[in-house]
């Protein structure tokens, strides 16, 4: 009689060997069991859970802090890490096609932290290799682990995600941080402020997905009406080289600055985010305000960043 | 005085076995050819176009002998010809009428709208889902950017 044993596959190894390509890759709830490992992290950053394991950073085009927080979550838990922080100095020089490139760099690590110019290049990289492929950015589409150090920083600092009042301003068009950050957020009921110029309004695929689950967005042309009724305060940078007329951005660029003093009449519990880096969208004098939050943003790109090579890589976390 | 004959002639001449695909926009017919890949069949393929239609004003057939399309060989014409009509043709008789259903997915045969898409710059085949089949909306695999009927160019 032939003997069947049922395996209940556990929820720890649910992420491992996959890749994290778009935010919508990972459910709801494997977004919440990063974010519950990147505390982990945070309370212990240093161990040795990674070091049979070699990461390869593949950056085609410049990144220092995706990068360096990357390969600094990678180093402190142990794993080495092998790449390169732009092209020119590879095969890709010669015309090596990304499908060899991801290929042969496959054969020498156990996951692929990517970065390319190319919108859909992380997509594709995942489909020809056969180690797990973690999107840093691909062109203006995604950048997940962004969404899930923004999602970290906001539940650390309101101590939830769901039913936040929060508002995106500046270059909402372009933004991957922007469209990534709102689509992981629709999965918490969340109420969006869209606050941006004319040209560089939130495209309508995403617009789109946010009617689908039946949520609100509200659209202003001004900062300080905003400022008020929300939680949190996601800043972008508004680029002079997305305006086809010059004269536009003249005459709106300064209209998306955060002053210090705009922030007399914001919730206790406001807190101001920015994927940085930043220009003159966020002035100086907000920077020792209490409720100014992207230095310690970036920081949590450390922990975070652990958690998914955690996960994906299958590692158990002391 | 002699009756008029009225004679009644086929414009595009009927075929004994295979398919028959009418009421195509005249315009898309060599569209249709071409998504197909009739231009390297070996079957006889008779088609006309700028024919009169009382449904369209003007329409394309396209009449294929032996030849029987597979589904999802066949729906990909509904992005150029959404109210084609298939007819089934066994012994000179029609055996079954079918209307083309808009695809699910299409493959390599829509160009991506977005210029800075991998499929635009690399050898990597385009590959969409259908996300509004009376609009024609396709979002790409691979950028997520959403091609729209008035921006479709086909490969």
């Amino acid at each position: 009689m032939p003997l069947f044993f049922i395996f209940k596959v556990s929820k720890y190894y649910r992420m491992k060997n996959k890749s994290l390509v778009s935010i919508n890759d990972f459910s709801r709830e494997e977004h919440l069991r990063i974010l519950d490992l990147a505390e982990k992290f945070e309370k212990n950053p240093t161990q040795n859970i990674l070091e049979k394991y070699v990461v390869a950073t593949l950056f085609f085009e410049p990144s220092t802090r995706t990068r360096l927080s990357f390969e600094s979550a990678a180093s402190r838990l142990g794993a080495k890490v092998i790449g390169f922080s732009e092209p020119g100095s590879t095969s890709v020089k010669k015309g090596e096609s990304l499908r060899d490139t991801i290929m042969t760099v496959a054969n020498y690590s156990d996951v692929i932290v990517m970065r390319h110019p190319l919108d859909g290049s992380a997509r594709f990289a995942s489909e020809v290799s056969r180690v797990p492929i973690i999107n840093a950015g691909d062109g203006a589409n995604q950048h997940p682990t962004q969404t899930l150090l923004d999602m970290y920083s906001i539940r650390k600092t309101q101590g939830k995600l769901d039913n936040l009042n929060i508002a995106f301003v500046g270059d909402l068009k372009y933004g991957r941080t922007v469209h990534s950050l709102v689509m992981a957020l629709c999965n918490f009921n969340t109420t969006f402020h869209l606050v941006s110029p004319e040209e560089l309004k939130l495209p309508s695929s995403v617009k789109l997905h946010i009617k689908e689950k039946n949520l609100e967005y509200k659209q202003y042309s001004d900062l300080m009406s905003v400022i008020p009724e929300v939680d949190i305060l996601y800043m972008t940078r508004i680029q002079k080289e997305r305006f086809s007329d010059p004269l536009d951005y003249e005459k709106v660029k300064n209209s998306y600055v955060l002053r210090n003093s705009m922030l007399e009449k914001s919730k206790p519990n406001l807190k101001i985010m920015h994927p940085l880096p930043r220009v003159n969208e966020i002035s100086i004098d907000v920077d020792s305000n209490p409720q100014a939050y992207y230095f310690t943003q970036a920081l949590n790109g450390v922990y975070v960043r652990q958690a998914i090579l955690a996960e994906i890589l299958g590692a158990k976390v002391k | 005085m002699e009756k008029e004959e009225i004679r009644k002639e086929l414009k595009v001449s009927a075929i004994e076995n295979g398919t028959v695909i009418d009421h195509i926009p005249s315009e898309n017919v060599f569209q249709v050819i071409k998504i197909l890949n009739l231009k390297e069949a070996e079957n006889q393929i008779l088609f006309g176009t700028n024919l009169e239609s009382t449904k369209m004003g003007k329409k394309g057939i396209i009449k294929v002998s032996n030849k029987y399309f597979k589904a999802d060989e066949i729906n990909k014409i509904a992005l150029v010809a959404p109210n084609a009509t298939l007819i089934i043709i066994k012994d000179f008789k029609v055996s079954e009428k079918k209307k083309v259903q808009v695809p699910d997915t299409v493959e390599k045969i829509v160009k991506c709208f977005n210029p800075n898409c991998i499929t635009n710059n690399e050898d990597v085949n385009s590959k969409f889902t259908v996300i509004d089949k009376t609009d024609l909306k396709l979002r790409c695999h691979y950028c997520e950017k959403i091609t729209i009927k008035s921006t479709m160019t086909f490969l």
